[in-house]
């Protein structure tokens, strides 16, 4: 029997991946058309003076920036080494291309960071968001727990309209007004009181250097930005969902057994509860990826999302479409993971 | 026999945004030991509110026991504190529901769910409480029990469910059975089933049971003594046959005329089913006289202003009404 | 069992002292005592009177839309927009109640105007997304099958990539190519029309899905089958009949979208991509504040005050919408 579902469970997760596949393409292919608009990165890559005419479609040439759209997809995807481009300008393609295309893990090379490898660009950032991501998802994920059975349980009580009230307010803040807020508090307001304040800059003291305690001291307020709103709407879905379940009929029948409160509302009810709870927060990573680049920019914290920010304003079409093939990828595997973890959880699915 | 349970001026309501409902108004009854009672009255008449009741399943906010007593082994179950009624339910008093699809736990295996009251009841290791749990499985009719104690309430059909949810009732041989209308969910042919299954159950455990239903058919083999309610209200209390041949409450009477029967001769009168005109009044208003006047053939000013308590008017028989209906059967 | 008939009704003598009652064949008044029937709109509009929060919502929102429309009888628009940098980054006073900007603009009186910009923003870009989402919910689940399957495989890839990615990629596109466009007396920079846009198309993918559950639900209802036996035109059918049973969910979500648009645009804004100055919102009144972060604090507070406040109602309002309108589908 186990092995039968084993079975079909990979063959699900594959089926999933084949699905995923066409469309990222699309994603990919939608994006990159939008890209073509962002402006000119040749323009500004004499520095300050505009670039000289002759540099400019030398640089154009180089760059394969002046073959048509469908061409430069192409070339993005696939590469083309396969091919032979003119790089000297006498319209006769003679040397073969360096680029192997996305396909084959080649992002190709930032127009703006001349040279460096898109992937290295990106991942010296990655790093850097996914200390933040992960740190707020944790803090959402037991907060809202905490929260949403604690008010749940004491449904009508004073602290439960409280709670339902708090959460309102939190999930309606921008998040630039909670960051700006909690800044002011506990970086300016601390500090004038002579109370410990924290840091609001940056991932570490520069002249303290950078170790564990720096960057978890400069954390805090990034991470709390970033969790607020999710933590206030998750409170309030686990407090109606726990709701839900206890009013089931199951949860009944586990009363009139005799069971303990404390069996009934943590293995009967939180059991049929972390079903839907799971799949919501699975989802919940665009959201994140999101505030990641509003906090990043206030924060001046050097992660994706600033780099994302950066290298839009200046059209480096590149590194932004590898950020966001990285977003979209990061997206679909996510779903496929809380599917999967919904399916193994809930004894009611079958994988076909 | 020794009284079980005894209710007396049972009174519950609910607090809604539409206002207070009046599910039970003033419930007295006694279960003896080892007897057989079943609850008879349409539905919203308060039946389950009252056993739920006792049980104190009843949610808090917006429910409220307004008043009345429900003793057990002459202790008040009101007066316990919630860890003290956790070892009474389960243990002493057990209740089987309505629907075994909505009644099981979907993401436990029902090993689980028979053998956890086992554990916290009888102190059993979890070994122990599987064997037992097996064996339970095999008095119920479930075949294949070893493996079935593994599966998911979804892998067991209606007829199957509900057998389980039996034995998890009378895992800890509980002294008193309620069952909660437990085969209106079912197919006829299954209904007949589970009823001898309990009966036979009951039978070598010594077990009183109290049956709801709303099926007047289902009462006659089944109970010793029946209560009949109606809108929060016992309406009449008597043996199973007094009850059939001679019902005193019009309630009562307008209900048995209100079967469907094969054995009577076709005349003028009997072409139509006779149904009972109007509809239960709305619970959400203070009851205020006999609840049921409004649809009774004898009612008289008095009904409309004063409540009629249980008044014993025979062997074993109470009604609640100011008038004496008196009925002989015919030739 | 033997059948019976009653033979006499008598009354018990022990009780009371009364005439023989006659036989009272009850008059049928149930009505007396059952709740009269009242039409759906008259219960939905019971339902939501009972929420008071969403009540508190109407109110603040009311006093919002006079705060930034009426405002404009006591400031001109030109007085929002004049600069004076001798001015600049004065603290809140007499003259200035909410203090003034980096380049000595009045704040409250930008606030003003920036929130009429922001409120209408967030209401014309909920019509375009609500357009677009009912549109292609309809069809995908009226007509099924490949349109189905190809609408859905773009509102997943649209829905795969988090809204402000797409907000600042498309503001890239479009920035700059629209010009300004004069309605209602003002004129308003093209950006603003561009952030109507994309903002439209980035969010119909919530309302689409709704819509094509509740397509793929109701056509199988009997009152569909009716409508096609008597030969009623597809579009008659989607439009006129099967579009106003599914209403309930569409005006729920059409109002938390106002609220998302807001805070869409305030989050384009204030990346310096959304709506160009002078032309005021709320969302571009704090690009570049948290340079002042303790040095004018005002700058921020109160913009960002303004549209906590107008989010918070319109979250009240749509959840008192949800309770009256569509109480199944509470998912919070």
């Amino acid at each position: 029997m186990r092995l039968h579902q084993e079975i079909l469970l990979t063959r699900y997760i594959l089926r999933r991946i084949l699905q995923g596949i066409p469309l990222l393409l699309i994603i990919s292919f939608v994006l990159f058309i939008l890209m073509m608009n962002m402006g000119d990165p040749v323009a500004t890559m004499g520095g300050r003076r505009v670039t000289r005419s002759a540099d400019y479609q030398r640089l154009k040439r180089q760059l394969g920036l002046d073959k048509p759209i469908e061409v430069q997809y192409i070339y993005w995807l696939i590469g083309n080494d396969w091919t032979k481009v003119d790089m000297d300008g006498d319209g006769v393609a003679e040397t073969p291309g360096t680029r192997h295309g996305v396909l084959r893990g080649d992002f190709g090379t930032s127009l703006v960071n001349r040279g460096t490898a898109v992937l290295q660009v990106i991942g010296e950032r990655i790093p850097n968001t996914l200390i933040l991501m992960l740190a707020s998802e944790a803090v959402v994920i037991f907060g809202a727990l905490l929260v949403g059975v604690y008010s749940a349980l004491r449904q009508y009580s004073f602290l439960d309209h409280a709670i339902t009230a708090l959460s309102f307010i939190g999930y309606s803040m921008p998040i630039f007004f909670i960051a700006l807020l909690s800044m002011y508090v506990f970086g300016v307001m601390f500090k004038r009181w002579g109370l410990p304040f924290l840091p609001t800059i940056g991932m570490f003291d520069p002249q303290v250097g950078s170790s564990i305690w720096q960057v978890i001291y400069h954390m805090i307020l990034p991470v709390v930005s970033m969790s607020v709103v999710s933590l206030a709407s998750y409170s309030r879905y686990i407090r109606s969902t726990m709701l839900e379940v206890m009013n089931q009929d199951y949860i009944r029948t586990a009363k009139s057994k005799g069971l303990t409160r404390h069996t009934v509302i943590y293995i009967h009810a939180l059991k049929n509860a972390s079903l839907p709870i799971a799949t919501v927060i699975g989802l919940d990573l665009p959201f994140l990826l999101g505030g990641a680049v509003i906090t990043e920019r206030i924060f001046a914290w050097p992660g994706m999302g600033r780099l994302f920010l950066d290298h839009v304003s200046r059209a480096d079409t590149p590194v932004v479409m590898g950020i966001l093939m990285l977003v979209a990828v990061a997206v679909v595997v996510f779903q496929i993971i809380t599917d999967v973890i919904y399916a193994w959880l809930d004894p009611r699915i079958r994988y076909d | 026999m020794p009284i079980l349970l005894e209710v007396t001026d049972l009174m519950t309501r609910f607090h809604t945004a539409e206002g207070t409902v009046f599910a039970v108004n003033g419930v007295s009854f006694s279960i003896e030991e080892g007897e057989t009672v079943a609850v008879v009255g349409e539905s919203g008449c308060g039946k389950s509110v009252t056993m739920m009741s006792v049980l104190r399943l009843i949610p808090i906010p917006p429910g409220e026991i307004a008043g009345g007593t429900a003793c057990y082994r002459g202790v008040d179950l009101f007066k316990k504190t919630e860890a003290e009624m956790e070892l009474v339910r389960g243990k002493e008093i057990a209740m089987v529901f309505q629907d075994p699809m909505t009644s099981l736990n979907p993401v436990l295996t029902i090993g689980r769910q028979i053998t956890e009251t086992l554990i916290r009841h009888e102190f059993l290791e979890k070994k122990d409480a599987e064997l037992k749990a097996i064996n339970l499985l095999e008095k119920v009719g479930i075949p294949e029990p070893i493996r079935r104690l593994g599966d998911y309430p979804h892998q067991f059909s209606g007829g199957m469910r509900q057998r389980v949810m039996i034995a998890m009732a009378l895992a800890c041989t509980p002294s008193l059975l309620i069952a909660d209308e437990p085969t209106t969910a079912l197919d006829v042919t299954i209904q007949a089933q589970i009823m001898e299954l309990v009966l036979s159950l009951r039978d070598q455990l010594h077990m009183a049971v109290i049956w709801i239903t709303h099926d007047l058919g289902v009462v006659a083999g089944l109970a010793r003594r029946v209560l009949v309610m109606y809108a929060g209200y016992i309406v009449e209390e008597a043996d199973v046959e007094d009850l059939y041949s001679k019902p005193r409450h019009p309630y009562t009477l307008a209900l048995l005329q209100a079967l469907p029967r094969v054995d009577r001769r076709r005349d003028a009168h009997d072409h139509r089913l006779k149904s009972i005109p109007g509809s239960p009044p709305s619970l959400l208003m203070e009851p205020h006289g006999c609840p049921f006047v409004i649809r009774c053939e004898y009612a008289e000013d008095r009904c409309k202003t004063e409540n009629p308590p249980l008044r014993t008017i025979g062997m074993n028989h109470r009604i609640a009404c100011w008038v004496d209906i008196d009925v002989e059967p015919s030739k | 069992m033997p059948g019976w008939i009653p033979v006499s009704v008598t009354i018990d003598p022990g009780l009371y002292n009364m005439e023989p009652s006659t036989s009272i064949i009850p008059s049928l008044t149930p009505d007396d005592l059952e709740t009269p029937p009242i039409g759906l709109g008259q219960l939905a509009w019971r339902r939501f009177r009972r929420h008071r929060p969403a009540i508190f919502g109407v109110i603040v929102l009311v006093l919002l839309f006079l705060y930034a429309f009426s405002g404009g009888f006591f400031f001109t628009e030109k007085y929002a927009n004049f600069t004076d940098t001798s001015r600049r980054l004065l603290s809140p006073s007499a003259a200035h109640p909410f203090g003034t900007d980096t380049i000595g603009r009045d704040v409250l009186a930008r606030s003003i105007y920036g929130g009429q910009i922001s409120l209408l923003i967030g209401l014309t870009a909920v019509t375009v997304e609500t357009i677009l989402g009912i549109l292609v919910g309809a069809l995908a689940g009226y007509y099924g099958g490949v349109i189905d399957s190809v609408l859905m495989r773009i509102t997943e890839a649209m829905l795969n990539i988090p809204e402000i990615f797409l907000l600042i990629v498309m503001a890239k596109f479009f920035g700059g190519k629209i010009p300004e466009v004069a309605i209602l007396g003002r004129s308003y920079s093209g950006s603003v029309v561009v952030i109507v846009v994309i903002i439209g198309l980035t969010s119909w993918m919530y309302l689409a899905r709704i819509v094509r559950a509740e397509f793929l639900s109701l056509k199988e209802n009997e009152f569909v089958l009716a409508a096609r036996a008597t030969g009623t035109k597809n579009l008659d059918i989607i439009f006129r009949h099967i579009l106003p049973n599914s209403i309930a969910p569409i005006i729920v979500s059409a109002t938390l979208g106002v609220a998302n648009a807001i805070l869409a645009e305030a989050y384009i804004s204030f990346l310096g991509l959304g709506v160009q100055p002078p032309t005021a919102t709320w969302g571009n009144m704090l690009d570049g504040a948290n340079n002042y972060l303790d040095t004018a604090p005002w700058l921020w507070f109160f913009p960002g005050l303004l549209i906590l406040l107008t989010v918070l109602s319109i979250n009240f309002l749509g959840d008192g919408l949800r309770d009256a309108l569509d109480p199944r589908s509470r998912a919070v």
